[in-house]
């Protein structure tokens, strides 16, 4: 800003000429200039709390920019406290802004370092502030800097106030005020630490609260995505006794099949994008079910009764699967963008967001399931699958088609798969490798929970879910995996052959 | 009196099988090291050092898919998590290797430099006596055949078997690479262990290390075939085999299955562990990479393309696979993928028995007299 070189000459010549009009206090802006630091700060502040916002802060700024000089003409540089008090100042300056947006960012900086000093300005910003959201930072801030204050009954109120504040920084603050230098405790107050300790519970507990709802809430959306990969693994484990190592290769397809949706809407319909999602549902499910009864009348079939074959072959067939996609959309992670409907999220508790992506994604995944109790429980094809899961030689003589059944179970739990796509394009990344890491957890899934009963692979899902996050929460992520695998092992001990164990007379 | 061990081994190789190993021996015991170090750089009989680490990496995976076959083919057992045991050994001699560095590595610390990096100031319990070359060999032995009889134990108790033993297998190498991932375990993170600088004093990379370190892998290789033959040959083997084949009728007979399973299994993890034990110095890196379930799975396919229970189709089929990843990853790297793929669909689809099932159809489709013998592949897999 080179218009400003002569600001100061400026503001000193309209202080000559209009006097009563513009009230810039002409000392202090002298005093800018000043050789001693602490002078040129105790100027800053006083301009800043002289009462005209508007001319104080087009100085300050000027000299913030660095293009305000002095009588003589030179140049005005500042070293860095200055600069940070100069912000300071400012942004204590634009808490009195028209603008809602500039007074929260405002707000949003003062939380950072608020002192002794900004507590008169904050009082006065509180009396006029009208947005809630801004008061309740700037009452933050108000507790934080009067925290500094000599007087113990301001650091008391406080400490009151803080005690009802939600924000995660409460707790520092806090410990600040407990905090012990040697010997000597950082407050000298009795009465104010017992304040503080007493509001440094309830803090605590709060935040432990909402942590736990959060927790739960993480646990339960990642329990739905292991359930729609895990659904359609459980169906062709169950009816053919294969595992199909390529089943995480159809969530991946599921979630090309959201990219290549969301790419068709940007370029033709791009008043309808936020619908995109709506639209992926049926393609990626129709996309992937066709592969899957390729894929099963092409290889799957002949390998009939060789299960460790069918695990190879179909890890063969991933392998494929991830270079095609590779070689299709390249290497690199695609974007997949949450339609403006799913952002943001609702805060049900202090603190504990719950995020709309992961909302979507668990009430999407409890009508897929509605959906394939309905396919299992209602129609004839259902009953078909349940049949030859139970006895597939039993179900040939009674007239069931079992290679369509085969062929048709395959191209739902393929489609399923897809359908857990579309649920993770909107919350992970989309990449050729994002299926690799289900086909294990979507295994330990229908391990736990038993093949051909929803309600056995509902629960092993959330179970596990919430499991996981919580252990992530103590543990970290890679011990808290590896824990869920071991007592998987575990379990199994306990329950030779899983909850798979078919009643009836079964012998090899 | 018993028959010496060695008249055993002959016993079991049977005639052509022993000129065979002889023959071989006298290839990578004295004709490629005499062509590697006698002979000029610029002769055209000289064996250059890629040929010579190619060849010996490629031995060590094919005492990897020797190992696999013992179990797979023999005893039914498919391990999709069989790197882990490579890798253990790997790692365990690993840290020989990595305090063989002495003072030369870039910190010019006593400690290995991934430490020095991560501000540690004294080796690790686990790491103590990792100085000395006994020691290092000992853990390479112990450390995965202890993990081998712990989890198979408990997975052969509980009579887990078929595709349900296989994912559990790979769930545990998955879990062992996302353990060896972490700095704090104290391995390397997922750099692992590289820079080596010598073995008992003598430098890694001199041609006679070089030379060594081949004849080694060579001689581990006929020595775990040996051992593979007799073993199949035995008593043990048929209970094997017929465990394989009908678990519950072995069951009914008085047997019980577990302890045959189990020592298998623990052979098996042992042969790997040695292998990765050979391998490393050779290729002079080790990384969690190793255990990664893709690379597990992909032995299964050597002794898929080589033809299962036959001890050497499986070295054929990792010299096959391995010389066609050499060639691919360099010529078509993008296709790799696909002709991987495709080689686990097309041998499972029609090429049950392998190369040397195939070979065998088309000797006897020449000669046309033995009757065919009933395919190996059936029921096993329950």
């Amino acid at each position: 800003m080179k218009t400003h070189y002569i600001a100061l000459l400026i503001v000193l010549a309209t202080l000559l000429a209009a006097p009563a009009q513009a009230a810039l206090d002409a000392k202090a802006v002298a005093q800018l200039a000043a050789e001693d630091s602490d002078e040129r700060i105790a100027a800053i502040w006083t301009l800043a709390e002289g009462g005209q916002p508007a001319e104080a802060m087009s100085v300050l700024q000027a000299l913030a920019d660095g293009s305000l000089k002095d009588a003589k003409g030179e140049d005005i540089t500042i070293n860095n406290r200055i600069r940070g008090e100069l912000a300071a100042a400012l942004a204590s300056l634009r808490l009195f802004d028209a603008d809602r947006g500039v007074r929260l960012a405002a707000a949003r900086e003062l939380q950072a370092g608020a002192d002794a000093r900004l507590v008169g300005v904050l009082e006065k910003a509180i009396a006029k502030e009208a947005d809630a959201e801004i008061r309740r930072l700037l009452a933050l801030s108000h507790a934080q800097a009067s925290l500094q204050s000599d007087d113990p009954q301001r650091r008391l109120a406080a400490v009151q106030a803080l005690a009802s504040s939600d924000s995660p920084n409460t707790k520092s603050l806090l410990l600040g005020v407990l905090a012990k230098n040697g010997d000597a405790w950082a407050e000298p107050d009795a009465e104010v630490r017992r304040a503080a300790a007493a509001a440094l519970k309830g803090v605590e507990s709060r935040l432990g609260t909402a942590e736990n709802i959060g927790r739960v809430f993480s646990g339960l959306s990642l329990g739905s995505i292991l359930l729609l990969a895990a659904l359609g693994l459980a169906i062709t484990y169950g009816v053919m006794g294969v595992i199909n190592m390529a089943h995480g290769e159809f969530l991946m397809i599921g979630a090309y099949a959201t990219f290549a949706v969301q790419g068709l809407f940007r370029s033709y319909a791009p008043d309808f994008l936020d619908a995109y999602v709506l639209a992926a549902i049926p393609v990626a499910f129709i996309i992937t079910a066709l592969v899957g009864m390729v894929l099963e009348r092409m290889v799957i079939r002949h390998l009939y009764g060789r299960p460790l074959e069918t695990l190879l072959a179909t890890w063969g067939i991933s392998l494929m699967l991830i270079q095609a996609a590779r070689t299709l959309f390249g290497s690199q992670n695609v974007e997949v963008a949450n339609p403006s409907w799913m952002s943001g999220g609702v805060e049900v508790f202090a603190g504990a967001m719950l995020p709309w992506n992961r909302i979507a994604i668990v009430a999407f995944s409890v009508g897929v399931l509605a959906l394939m109790w309905a396919i299992l429980n209602l129609t004839r094809l259902g009953l078909f699958v349940r049949a030859v899961t139970q006895n597939r030689p039993m179900a040939g003589c009674v007239g069931v088609p079992t290679g369509r059944v085969d062929t048709l179970a395959f191209g739902i739990g393929a489609g399923i798969a897809g359908l857990g796509g579309v649920a993770l394009s909107q919350i992970g990344n989309v990449g050729p490798d994002m299926g690799q890491g289900y086909i294990v957890d979507s295994f330990m899934v229908v391990v736990l929970g038993g093949v051909g009963q929803l309600a056995g692979a509902v629960w092993a899902a959330l179970g596990l879910g919430v499991f996981t996050k919580f252990l992530e929460g103590w543990t970290g992520a890679v011990i808290a995996k590896i824990v869920v695998l071991v007592f998987i092992i575990v379990f199994i001990q306990k329950r030779p052959q899983g909850l798979f164990a078919l009643k009836g007379r079964v012998v090899d | 009196m018993r028959t010496p061990l060695i008249i055993r081994f002959y016993r079991a190789l049977g005639p052509k099988g022993a000129a065979a190993l002889a023959v071989f021996a006298l290839l990578t015991l004295v004709l490629v090291p005499l062509l590697h170090l006698a002979v000029p750089k610029d002769s055209f009989f000289h064996v250059s050092d890629y040929t010579i680490t190619l060849g010996g990496k490629i031995m060590c995976y094919a005492i990897v898919a020797v190992a696999m076959d013992l179990i797979w083919g023999y005893a039914g057992i498919l391990s999709l998590g069989h790197g882990v045991f490579f890798a253990l050994g790997g790692y365990a001699f690993g840290m020989y290797l990595m305090r063989q560095i002495g003072r030369d590595g870039s910190y010019q610390s006593d400690l290995p430099d991934f430490m020095v990096f991560l501000d540690w100031k004294a080796l690790p319990w686990y790491w103590s006596g990792s100085d000395s070359f006994l020691w290092a060999v000992i853990l390479v032995l112990v450390v995965p055949a202890l993990l081998a009889f712990l989890f198979g134990y408990f997975a052969f108790r509980s009579r887990i078997k078929g595709v349900y033993f296989s994912i559990i297998t790979q769930a545990m190498t998955f879990a062992a690479m996302l353990f060896f991932f972490r700095n704090e375990t104290g391995f390397g993170g997922n750099n692992g262990f590289t820079d080596f600088k010598r073995i008992l004093g003598y430098s890694i990379t001199s041609p006679e290390m070089r030379v060594t370190l081949f004849a080694l892998s060579a001689l581990m290789l006929m020595a775990t075939l040996a051992l593979g033959r007799y073993l199949v040959t035995s008593r043990f083997g048929r209970v094997l085999a017929a465990v394989r084949d009908a678990e519950s009728r072995v069951m009914f007979i008085g047997y019980n299955p577990l302890w045959y399973k189990l020592a298998i299994w623990t052979l098996s993890a042992m042969l790997c562990a040695v292998a990765g034990a050979l391998y490393v110095p050779q290729v002079g890196i080790i990384n969690p990479g190793e255990m990664s379930p893709a690379n597990s799975i992909e032995i299964a396919i050597w002794v898929a393309v080589g033809g299962r229970a036959t001890l050497i189709g499986a070295v054929i089929g990792a010299v096959i696979v391995n010389l066609a990843k050499s060639f691919f990853t360099v010529a078509f790297p993008e296709y790799w993928l696909f002709f991987l793929g495709f080689l686990f669909i097309a041998v499972t689809l029609w090429l049950p028995d392998g190369v040397v099932g195939l070979w065998k159809r088309l000797r006897r489709s020449a000669s046309a007299e033995i009757p065919p013998s009933p395919p190996l592949s059936k029921g096993g897999d329950k």
